[in-house]
């Protein structure tokens, strides 16, 4: 994609992330998502003539944490300005947001791509309140209705420069966006359900070119995936209409999940003029040196911290770690069950990425909420370490942990009977037999077809119903076969 | 027994005390006096009923020896752009004819904690957009002083029931003078806080930096017992002061010996006062000076600008703070039934009168793009001048003097054809509101001719020092008696 | 600054206000000699001045993140159509 048709795309992203506070930005209504319609609402948020906003400390905190593990300028003194339009959703015919000094400004994040990592700017993080849901299908055709309960929840909006050149590149960032509001507990990332949500500029140009083309920008994106369907398809519509000789319009475009294509917002597009200026009704948010320095300090976990250690002091393999840090619940996880076994992180890094995440997959709290504690997966793991039980059994075990028939790895081993027999006489009794029995097998063996060993130990450790280490098994046949 | 109607808030809470008096009683009278002056046309919703219960739970408490202090009992009015809970709120629109408010203003709470009883909501123009009344969807507002003329504005339904004996003592709000104009037309004694003084919280906003709310009463000593109730920190508006309350009534006695009184060369100079009212003013200044004040010359040299400043500024808020009013959530909804783009249109077009849609257009265009440096930031400049002007005159003075208008209340429809001259008659008024000082009218003499007028007296005060003007208010109203002037019943005879 | 008839309809739509023909000829008189008249703050050098953009010098206050039962619906009771828990508006298409 970054060198298409002789053209290049460039992509900034607006990200408006919903902050995980209890109460409203300017009021004391619940942020709580699911509620019957309209019944979060009070005269503030929904713009009652002599209502007042007051802003939420919890919302400035998180955004100045998020502003904080980007690398931001923290704007010690930040305005809030009102932007002018009229819309059902929006109570007051404005939008209490920031404009000429938000918040946060001049962060970055660092994306990584087939192994390339490449930094992206983030130009500004900012504060504002969210607007109501405009609903379209209801019991009367001719008419649109509209819930409140969102209108003040409060949002970062944050703004990257135009640094990606690919869809690739646009999700991956988001990925590491999202992975960092989680770590802050700042943001639970649910793009269904519009916690996180995605807008998008896109342009083309030839390659070579410095100038931008004319951009259009990509609303109404909700997941991953559609980011990167909705990102290629506009690219496409664009370097087509560019390479017919034709002008890119700049529009908004929405992204439609079932035409699977993105086609101008059918709205009458009007000439936006939104009119910033200050708000009279709150004073300058200042973040003093005190508060400041304390969020500096309390700084979290953050993903570039568990990728390096994963990555850098661990040394797991590339996938395990890009999961283990994308999915914040199963790191932990993964930590937890480490700190139970601390000689093995492959061998837990790998259960956790197959066995905890297929258990947990759909789970409401993820990784959290797994059946099998983490300590208990890391004694299970332990078992198999020191040779009490093999994989296999191991696995089995998982599964009696997994349905709660047992908690104690080592009992459940035991009343499943999967210890392995620690019986050298019995072993080798089983290789002997097996090896006079499978003529055909060990001559192959001999001739230099050596994969045949697998089934070799397969046959001893069915003879020995698995209850032995295959490890131990392949050594032994090993050893009397290459005699 | 003086008539009732001709009572102070000061004097009616003194025989309460006594039990002279009963709250119905006293209520009953204002709620007669407000059907027999109908014609003045400053209410908009007479609260009869209600008003007669709270004042027999008033009779209650007194019985019971819980009375709780010198407004439990006392008949109010309400500017009606200022909400109480399940009484219509109009702001004097079309727009907000039938809007019922969902809860209390702030200062409205706190007037009923102190236990006053709530008689009426008042007539205003539209939004508080006006110096005349006659911007008021439910018709213009009368001057109890002649009927032919106005009550001044926007507060002109609050002056004009004090003036008149409708309640003894009302809330208002000042954007641009719309306190202490209609007080000075009316002959009633008005303050305008210092901005954060009095929350916001429920007043139906006009322009959000310069809006507060204030009492107007029949003496500044009335004035100082509606402020100990309204006044203070309300963690629901961002903007309000942080600030401790003085008792504001104990300054009224406090005199003038040694107090630095200053009179702005530019007010006197650019106004074109009428002869009658620098006269009155001077005559005023006079007595303060008689009374120990130490009179000086000051200048406050970007007076001329602020007329400009103010409109930008106070329209351009305001084009933002009306946007609200869209018909989607409360408020009266034009649907043409050309769907959502239409319904828009006509209900703003149709709920909003002229003057409204003037300032919002006047707003929307300021802050429009490519216009906002020019227009609306260079006035918040000019605004930092204006503030800085009163801030180097407070360096040399304690308080400053000088009219409120330059004329006696003007006839009803003398200003109506050109928007611009009547914004000019706020000239003295409107940098109050700019610099974010305090302002208060007094009484301070009447005009010459059959029908006299009153004329008042303006004393501005630094930020949250609103004692030093009640200080000087107060002994003014000790050494005259202009406070003490009624109007002529009918709005036609002598006083 | 004179002000012109389109100009007066262009920001008519802005604030979305409906105006006849009389009244955008009076408008544009009006804004005109308004415009005329703030004309005189030009001639005040405010390049060194920071703009007031309030009356208040504090820092705005800010609240604990503490819910408040909301009244919820109640304060929807002037809605002048609500279908349900839904405030209804004319369809509108995205």
């Amino acid at each position: 994609m970054n060198d298409h048709r002789g053209f290049e795309s460039v992509i900034g992203l607006e990200v408006h992330a919903q902050l995980l506070t209890r109460s409203k930005i300017f009021c004391g209504c619940p942020t709580a998502f699911g509620a019957t319609p309209n019944s979060h609402v009070c005269p503030v948020c929904l713009g009652h003539p002599g209502a007042l906003p007051v802003l939420n400390r919890a919302a400035v905190e998180h955004a100045v944490r998020f502003g904080l593990a980007i690398g931001c300028r923290i704007n010690q003194r930040s305005v809030f300005a009102r932007k002018n339009y009229f819309y059902p959703d929006l109570p007051k015919g404005y939008q209490i947001s920031q404009f000429d000094r938000p918040l946060c400004e001049h962060g970055q994040l660092v994306v990584d791509v087939d192994g390339q990592p490449r930094p992206i700017g983030i130009i500004r993080v900012h504060l504002e309140e969210d607007a109501g849901k405009n609903l379209h299908q209801g019991s009367d055709p001719s008419r649109s209705y509209v819930d409140y309960n969102r209108a003040g929840v409060p949002l970062a909006e944050i703004v990257s420069a135009p640094d990606l050149r690919s869809p690739a590149e646009a999700v991956a960032y988001l990925r590491e966006l999202r992975a960092i509001l989680i770590y802050l507990e700042s943001c639970d990332g649910n793009m269904q359900e519009g916690s996180f949500r995605c807008d998008a500029n896109v342009s083309v140009r030839p390659v070579g070119q410095s100038a931008l083309g004319t951009r259009t920008e990509l609303k109404n994106i909700n997941s991953f995936k559609f980011v990167a369907q909705a990102l290629e398809h506009e690219i496409e519509r664009q370097i087509d209409v560019l390479a017919d000789g034709g002008q890119v319009e700049q529009e908004t475009r929405l992204w439609d999940e079932e035409a699977h294509r993105t086609r101008p917002m059918r709205g009458k597009e009007e000439s936006h003029d939104y009119r910033y200026f200050p708000d009279p009704d709150l004073l300058p948010l200042v973040v003093d040196d005190g508060w400041l320095e304390r969020l500096r300090r309390e700084r979290p976990l953050l993903p570039a911290d568990r990728r390096a250690r994963l990555q850098g002091e661990l040394g797991l393999p590339a996938p395990d770690v890009a999961m283990l840090v994308e999915d914040k619940a199963l790191g932990d996880y993964f930590e937890a069950a480490l700190s139970r076994c601390p000689g093995n992180p492959r061998a837990v890094a790998n259960w956790v990425v197959n066995d905890v995440q297929a258990l947990v997959k759909n789970a409401v709290g993820g990784a959290a909420a797994c059946p099998v504690a983490p300590d208990a997966l890391g004694a299970l793991i332990g078992l198999v370490d020191a040779g009490v039980v093999a994989s296999a059994g191991a696995r089995q075990v998982f599964f009696e942990l997994a349905a709660g028939r047992a908690s104690d790895p080592a009992v459940a081993a035991r009343a499943l009977g999967v210890e392995l027999v620690d019986d050298s006489a019995a072993l080798a009794a089983a290789v002997d037999q097996v090896i006079a029995s499978s003529g055909a097998e060990v001559d192959k063996y001999r001739a230099g077809k050596k994969q045949v060993i697998g089934y070799l130990v397969g046959q001893v450790l069915r003879r020995l119903g698995g209850k032995v280490d295959p490890k131990q098994v392949n050594e032994l046949l090993r050893r009397r076969l290459d005699a | 027994m003086t008539s009732l109607d001709d009572l102070s808030l000061t004097e009616a809470a003194a025989l309460l005390e006594r039990r002279a008096l009963t709250s119905r009683e006293l209520t009953a009278a204002c709620l007669a006096r407000a059907e027999q002056r109908r014609s003045l046309n400053s209410v908009i919703a007479l609260l009869a009923d209600r008003a007669m219960v709270e004042a027999e739970d008033s009779d209650r408490r007194r019985a019971a020896g819980a009375a709780r202090g010198p407004l439990d009992g006392i008949p109010l009015g309400v500017k009606d752009n200022i909400l109480l809970a399940g009484v219509p709120a109009t702001a004097g629109s079309n727009i907000l004819r039938r809007h019922v408010a969902a809860y209390d203003a702030t200062a409205v709470e706190r007037l009923r904690r102190a236990g006053a009883v709530l008689l009426a909501k008042l007539n205003l123009d539209e939004f508080g957009m006006g110096s005349s009344n006659e911007n008021s969807a439910f018709g213009p507002c009368r001057n109890p002083w002649d009927e032919s003329r106005t009550p001044g504005g926007s507060s002109g339904g609050a002056a004009a029931a004090v003036a008149a004996g409708l309640c003894l003592g009302c809330l208002g709000t000042d954007t641009g003078g719309s306190i202490r104009q209609p007080a000075a037309f009316c002959g009633v004694s008005g303050l305008r806080p210092t901005y954060g003084r009095v929350s916001r919280y429920g007043v139906i906003a006009f322009a959000s930096s310069l809006d507060q709310v204030g009492p107007l009463g029949r003496s500044a000593g009335d004035v100082a017992l509606l402020m100990n109730a309204i006044a203070g920190h309300d963690p629901r508006d961002s903007t309000s002061a942080p600030r401790p309350v003085p008792d504001f009534a104990a300054a009224i006695g406090r005199g003038v010996r040694g107090l630095r009184v200053g009179l702005p060369r530019e007010y006197f100079e650019l106004g074109g006062c009428t002869a009658d009212v620098a006269a009155a003013v001077r005559d005023a200044i006079a007595v303060l000076e008689a009374a120990g004040a130490r009179v000086s010359e000051i200048a406050l040299p970007h007076t001329r600008y602020a007329i400009a400043c103010y409109y930008l500024i106070a329209t351009a808020e305001a084009s933002s703070n009306l946007a609200r009013y869209d018909g989607v959530r409360y408020g009266d909804r034009v649907d043409p039934g050309r769907g959502l783009a239409e319904l828009y249109l006509a209900t703003r077009g149709q709920g909003f009168g002229a003057e409204v849609k003037r300032r919002i257009l006047l707003g929307t265009f300021v802050l429009s793009a490519g216009y906002y440096d020019a227009y609306y930031r260079r006035a918040q400049q000019v605004r930092t001048l204006i503030s800085r002007d009163f801030e180097q005159a407070f360096a040399a003075v304690d308080v400053i003097a000088a009219p409120i208008a330059p004329t006696p209340a003007f006839a009803l429809g003398e200003k109506t054809a050109d928007p611009l001259t009547m914004y000019l008659s706020d000239i003295f008024t409107i940098s109050v509101n700019l610099g974010g000082v305090c302002g208060m009218s007094v009484p301070c003499g009447l005009s010459a001719g059959p029908r006299p007028l009153p004329i008042g007296l303006q004393l501005i005060g630094r930020p949250f020092d609103e004692e030093s003007v009640l200080a000087a208010a107060g002994a003014l109203q000790e050494a005259t008696d202009w406070h003490r002037r009624r109007p002529p019943e009918g709005g036609s005879g002598r006083p | 600054m004179a002000i012109g008839s389109e100009q007066v309809l262009h920001i008519a739509a802005l604030a979305r206000l409906e105006l006849g023909a009389a009244e955008i000829a009076e408008m544009q008189r009006d804004l005109g000699a308004i415009l005329d008249y703030v004309e005189q703050l030009r001639g005040l050098d405010v390049a060194d001045v920071e703009p007031m953009t309030h009356a208040a010098t504090l820092a705005t206050p800010l609240r604990d993140d503490a819910v408040v039962t909301p009244p919820g619906a109640a304060a929807l009771a002037n809605a002048p159509a609500r279908a349900g828990d839904l405030v209804a508006v004319p369809r509108f298409l995205e």
